[in-house]
C-alpha cells in the first residue's frame, strides 16, 4: 500500500511539475501576478510529493519488502540497516528518484530564499527548473519506475553488490548528486535570464551562492569517492580517468570557472555573456555525465545497445536541454553588453585566463572520454585512451593554472601593475623553488613530476597565505594581525581554497613519488623491514560479519622497536551476491599512510602481504576538504547572508537583494 | 545465520579463494633484476587489462592481467626493448590493449585538441582583452580624467543610479 501511494505521489509530483513549467512562465511573459506567483507553492508542493515518494521506497527497502522488484534485485534481509537504506540508490531506479528529489529540493530553497527576487525573472526561474524536473520525472515514470511490483515474489532478495556496501558510498552518491543537480540552478537563471534579456551584478549575485554551493557538494562528493577507490579496491589507487569519474570532474571544473566569473559579472559587470553559457555548460555536463553512468555507453557501445530506450532518452534530454537554451543564447547573448572597462594586468584578465585554463581541461577531459567511441563509430578504431594520456595532456594545463593562481589572485580589479605584485609573493616563489630543488634532490629521479608539484603546492600554499596577510593593508604586525581576523569571510574563503588546491597537489605528488611498494609471501610471526617499518604478521583468523565472511590479518608494525600500529587487513566473501572483496587496513598520520592488504595463502606456507608506505597520502583529502571549506565561508560571506534594503533583512537569506557598496570584499 | 549453513558459507568462501585470481602483481611474478622489473611495472600500467573496466594490467586482479603481466616480462627478460615488447603485444591484442594511444592516424585529433583548443582560446582572450583595455592606452596620459573618460565615467554613473532607483520598486512588489 505504501509503495502504491509512493507511486503515486511520484505521479502527482509530475502533474505539478507539468504546471509549474507552464503557468509561471506564461504568467512571467504576460505580467500577470497571480499566475507568477504560483510558481511558489508549486515548488514545495513538488518538493513534499517527491520526499514522500522517496520515503516510501526507502520504506519498502527498510521493511525489506520483495514484493517490491527493485527490493528483491538490490537488497538483503541479512544486510545491516545503514545499507538498506543506501541500497535505496545504490541502483539505476533507486538513484534518479534521488536525482528528481534533490532537484525538487533545489527548487523548494529557490522559492523560500528568493524572496528579494524580482518577481518576473523569480517565476521563470522556477519555471525553467520544473521544465528539467518533468523530464525526469516523465524519464522515471516511463522507462525506470522503482515502485514496479513482482508478481513472484522471493523469500529473499539478491543483496546489493558489496562493493556498494560500505561507509564511503553512504555519502558518495548524495553529495555528489548534489553538486550535479545544484548546478541546475544556476542553468535555471542563465536560461531566465536570457528570457529577460537582462544580465546585471544582481544576477550576478544571485546565481553565485547556488553555484558555489553545487560546487562544494560535488568537491565532496568527488573527494570522499576518490578516498573510497583509495580503501576500497585494495592499492591504493585515488585516481583512475574512468569515464564514470570523469563524468564528476567535468561539471566540477566548469563550476570552477563559472563561478569565478560569476564574480566578475557581480563585481565589475563583464563576461555576461561568456557566463550565461557557462553555467548552461555546467549543467549540461551534469547531464552528459548522468548519461555516461546511466547509459553504459562507454563501457562498450553493446551494453547500450542491450537497453536503448534509457539512452535514447536521457540522450534526447541532453539535446533538448543544451540545444534549446543554446539557440536562445546565440539569439539573446549579443544583447548581453558588457560594461567594465580593465587593463591588461588586472584581476579581470586574471580571472579570465582561469577561466581558460578550466574551460579548456575540461574539453580534454572531454575529448578523452568520447574518444574511444568517436574511434569506434568514425574511423573503425577500437582504442583505449587511459591514464597515460590523461595525466601528459592535463598536467600541463594543472602546471600552468598552479603557477598563475597566487599571481591573479594578488591583481587588484581593474588595473594592477606587475612591479608592485611580485613584493609579497617572493617569499612563496623561494619557497616553492626551495621545495622543488630539496626534493629534487631526494628523490630517486624517475620523474622530474614528483618534485615540480611538490614545488607547486608550496608555491600555492604560501601564495595564498600572502594574498591573505596583503589584505591587511600596512602597518604594525599586531595591527595587521588583528585585522586579520576581521576580514570578510569571501576573503578567508578565497585564501583556504586556493591552498586547498596546494595541499591536494602536495598530497598526489608525495603518493606519486615518493610511495613505497612491498609485496611478498610472509611466514606467520617472522619479522621483516620496509623502509623504517618492522612489519610481522601475527596470523590470519577466521571472522564472520553480518553478511559476508572473512579472513582477517594481524600485522603488526614497529618503527625503532614501538608498536606504532596494528593493521587488520581483510578479505571478505559476500555469500548471498558471490563475490568476494579486499578491505585494506590502513594506519594515518599526518606524513603517511601506512596501508596493507592481505592476500592469499601459499601452498609451501605463508600469505601474500602487500604493504606500501603512502607519504602525504592525507594531504589529498584535506585539500579537498579546505576547498569545500574555503566555499563554504565565502558561501556565508556577509554580502550572500544579510540582504542590504531587503523587506526581510534579518532572515538569512542565500541571496542579497542588490549590489551593496559597503563590505564588499575584494576577491 | 544457522549453524549448517555457515559451514557451507565457509566451504564457499574455502572454494572461491581456490577459485579466484590472485590480486595484482604476485610476489611469485617478481623479477630477480631490480631494473628489469621496474621497466616491467612502467610498462604494466600502460597495458589494458582487456576483461576489466578501464583497469591496467598492474592493478587488475583478473587472471588475463596476470597472463599479460608474465608475458611483457619475458619479453623483457628476452632481451626486448620496452617499444618492442609493447609491439609484441599489441602485434596478438591489439591497439585496443594500450591505454596510452599511439600518436598515429585519427588519433592525432585527440592528441592535438587540448593544445589546440588552448591556444585558439588564448587567442580570443588576448583579442578580448586588448579590446577592453581602453584604460591601458591613456594610462600614459595624464591623471585628470579625459573628455572620453568623463563621458564614460557619467554614463556608467547615470546606469548605476537609473538601476538603483528601479530596483528597491521592483523589491517591493509583492509576491
Amino acid at each position: 500500500m505504501i509503495v502504491e501511494l509512493g507511486h503515486f505521489a511520484l505521479i502527482l509530483a509530475f502533474a505539478v511539475a507539468l504546471f509549474q513549467m507552464v503557468v509561471p512562465m506564461v504568467g512571467a511573459a504576460r505580467g500577470w501576478t497571480g499566475w507568477m506567483g504560483v510558481a511558489v507553492p508549486a515548488a514545495h508542493l513538488q518538493f513534499g510529493l517527491t520526499a514522500l515518494s522517496f520515503g516510501a521506497l526507502t520504506y519498502a527497502f527498510v521493511t525489506s519488502d520483495f514484493s517490491v522488484q527493485l527490493v528483491v534485485d538490490n537488497s538483503h534481509t541479512l544486510k545491516p540497516m545503514i545499507y538498506k537504506i543506501t541500497g535505496v540508490w545504490g541502483n539505476h531506479e533507486g538513484s534518479l528518484l534521488l536525482w528528481v528529489l534533490i532537484l525538487t529540493l533545489f527548487g523548494a530553497a529557490a522559492a523560500y530564499y528568493g524572496t528579494n527576487l524580482p518577481p518576473r525573472l523569480k517565476a521563470r526561474v522556477l519555471a525553467v527548473q520544473s521544465s528539467v524536473a518533468v523530464a525526469f520525472f516523465a524519464f522515471i515514470l516511463f522507462t525506470s519506475n522503482p515502485f514496479l511490483r513482482t508478481s513472484a515474489p522471493p523469500f529473499d532478495g539478491r543483496d546489493l553488490n558489496p562493493l556498494l556496501q560500505d561507509p564511503g558510498l553512504v555519502l558518495h552518491p548524495p553529495f555528489l548528486y548534489l553538486g550535479y543537480v545544484g548546478l541546475s540552478m544556476a542553468f535555471s537563471f542563465a536560461v531566465a535570464a536570457l528570457l529577460e534579456g537582462r544580465v546585471d551584478a544582481a544576477w550576478g549575485r544571485w546565481v553565485r551562492p547556488w553555484t558555489l554551493a553545487a560546487w562544494i557538494f560535488l568537491t565532496i562528493g568527488i573527494a570522499i569517492g576518490s578516498w573510497w577507490a583509495y580503501y576500497e579496491l585494495g592499492w591504493g589507487g585515488f585516481w583512475f580517468w574512468d569515464p564514470v569519474e570523469n563524468a564528476s570532474f567535468m561539471p566540477w571544473l566548469i563550476a570552477a570557472a563559472l563561478l569565478h566569473s560569476a564574480i566578475v559579472v557581480e563585481k565589475r559587470e563583464a563576461l555576461k555573456a561568456w557566463t550565461i553559457l557557462l553555467a548552461i555548460l555546467a549543467f549540461g555536463f551534469s547531464l552528459i555525465g548522468t548519461f555516461i553512468v546511466r547509459s553504459g555507453v562507454l563501457t562498450s557501445v553493446h551494453a547500450f545497445a542491450n537497453d536503448p530506450e534509457r539512452g535514447v532518452y536521457i540522450l534526447g534530454m541532453i539535446g533538448f536541454f543544451l540545444v534549446v537554451p543554446l539557440a536562445l543564447f546565440a539569439w539573446r547573448g549579443p544583447a548581453m553588453v558588457s560594461q567594465g572597462v580593465f587593463s591588461t594586468v588586472s584581476r579581470e584578465s586574471a580571472l579570465i585566463f582561469n577561466n581558460l585554463i578550466l574551460a579548456v581541461s575540461c574539453a580534454i577531459v572531454f575529448i578523452g572520454t568520447i574518444w574511444p567511441l568517436v574511434a569506434e563509430l568514425f574511423f573503425d578504431r577500437t582504442l583505449s585512451v587511459g591514464p597515460p594520456f590523461f595525466n601528459a595532456s592535463f598536467n600541463p594545463f594543472v602546471i600552468a593554472a598552479a603557477l598563475a593562481l597566487p599571481i591573479g589572485a594578488m591583481l587588484p580589479w581593474k588595473r594592477g601593475r606587475f612591479e608592485k605584485l611580485w613584493r609579497p609573493l617572493v617569499p612563496a616563489a623561494i619557497l616553492g623553488v626551495a621545495v622543488l630543488l630539496l626534493s629534487y634532490a631526494v628523490s630517486t629521479g624517475e620523474s622530474a613530476m614528483g618534485p615540480i608539484m611538490l614545488g607547486l603546492g608550496a608555491w600555492l600554499v604560501a601564495g595564498a597565505a600572502s594574498d591573505l596577510w596583503q589584505r591587511t593593508g600596512r602597518g604594525k604586525f599586531a595591527g595587521r594581525l588583528s585585522r586579520l581576523t576581521r576580514l570578510p569571510r569571501a576573503d578567508w574563503g578565497k585564501s583556504i581554497s586556493h591552498a586547498g588546491v596546494g595541499v591536494a597537489i602536495l598530497g598526489v605528488a608525495g603518493l606519486v613519488t615518493f610511495q613505497t611498494e612491498d609485496i611478498r609471501v610472509a611466514q606467520v610471526g617472522e619479522a621483516y623491514q620496509v623502509g623504517r617499518y618492522t612489519i610481522v604478521l601475527q596470523g590470519v583468523d577466521p571472522v564472520e560479519g553480518p553478511n559476508y565472511v572473512s579472513r582477517m590479518a594481524r600485522i603488526e608494525v614497529r618503527q625503532g622497536g614501538v608498536l606504532i600500529a596494528t593493521l587488520t587487513p581483510e578479505r571478505r566473501f559476500y555469500p548471498v551476491a558471490g563475490m568476494p572483496t579486499t578491505e585494506a587496513a590502513i594506519a594515518s598520520n599526518v606524513m603517511r599512510d601506512l596501508y596493507a592488504v592481505i592476500g592469499d595463502p601459499q601452498e609451501a606456507g605463508g600469505w601474500v602481504v602487500r604493504f606500501w608506505i603512502k607519504p602525504f597520502a592525507n594531504w589529498m583529502w584535506a585539500g579537498a576538504g579546505l576547498m569545500a571549506l574555503g566555499g563554504l565561508m565565502s558561501l556565508t560571506d556577509r554580502r550572500y547572508r544579510v540582504a542590504a534594503g531587503a523587506p526581510r533583512a534579518s532572515k538569512p537569506s542565500a541571496k542579497a537583494a542588490r549590489p551593496t557598496r559597503d563590505g564588499v570584499p575584494a576577491e | 545465520m544457522m549453524a549448517p549453513s555457515r559451514r557451507l558459507v565457509w566451504a564457499a568462501f574455502a572454494l572461491s579463494v581456490l577459485m579466484q585470481p590472485a590480486l595484482a602483481v604476485e610476489p611469485d611474478e617478481v623479477l630477480a633484476d631490480p631494473d628489469l622489473e621496474a621497466r616491467a611495472r612502467a610498462l604494466s600500467e600502460e597495458l589494458r587489462c582487456l576483461v576489466c573496466r578501464n583497469e591496467s594490467i598492474d592493478a587488475s586482479s583478473a587472471e588475463l592481467a596476470r597472463d599479460l603481466r608474465l608475458l611483457v616480462r619475458e619479453r623483457l627478460v628476452a632481451g626486448d626493448s620496452d617499444d618492442e615488447a609493447l609491439e609484441y603485444i599489441v602485434a596478438r591484442y591489439g591497439e585496443y590493449v594500450l591505454l596510452n594511444p599511439p600518436v598515429t592516424g585519427s588519433s592525432w585529433i585527440l592528441w592535438l585538441a587540448g593544445p589546440a583548443l588552448g591556444l585558439a582560446g588564448l587567442g580570443l582572450a588576448v583579442f578580448y582583452v586588448r579590446s577592453r583595455d581602453t584604460l591601458g592606452i591613456e594610462e600614459a596620459g595624464a591623471q585628470a580624467l579625459s573628455d572620453a573618460e568623463a563621458a564614460r565615467l557619467s554614463e556608467i554613473l547615470g546606469e548605476e543610479a537609473a538601476v538603483s532607483d528601479a530596483d528597491p520598486q521592483r523589491d517591493k512588489t509583492p509576491e
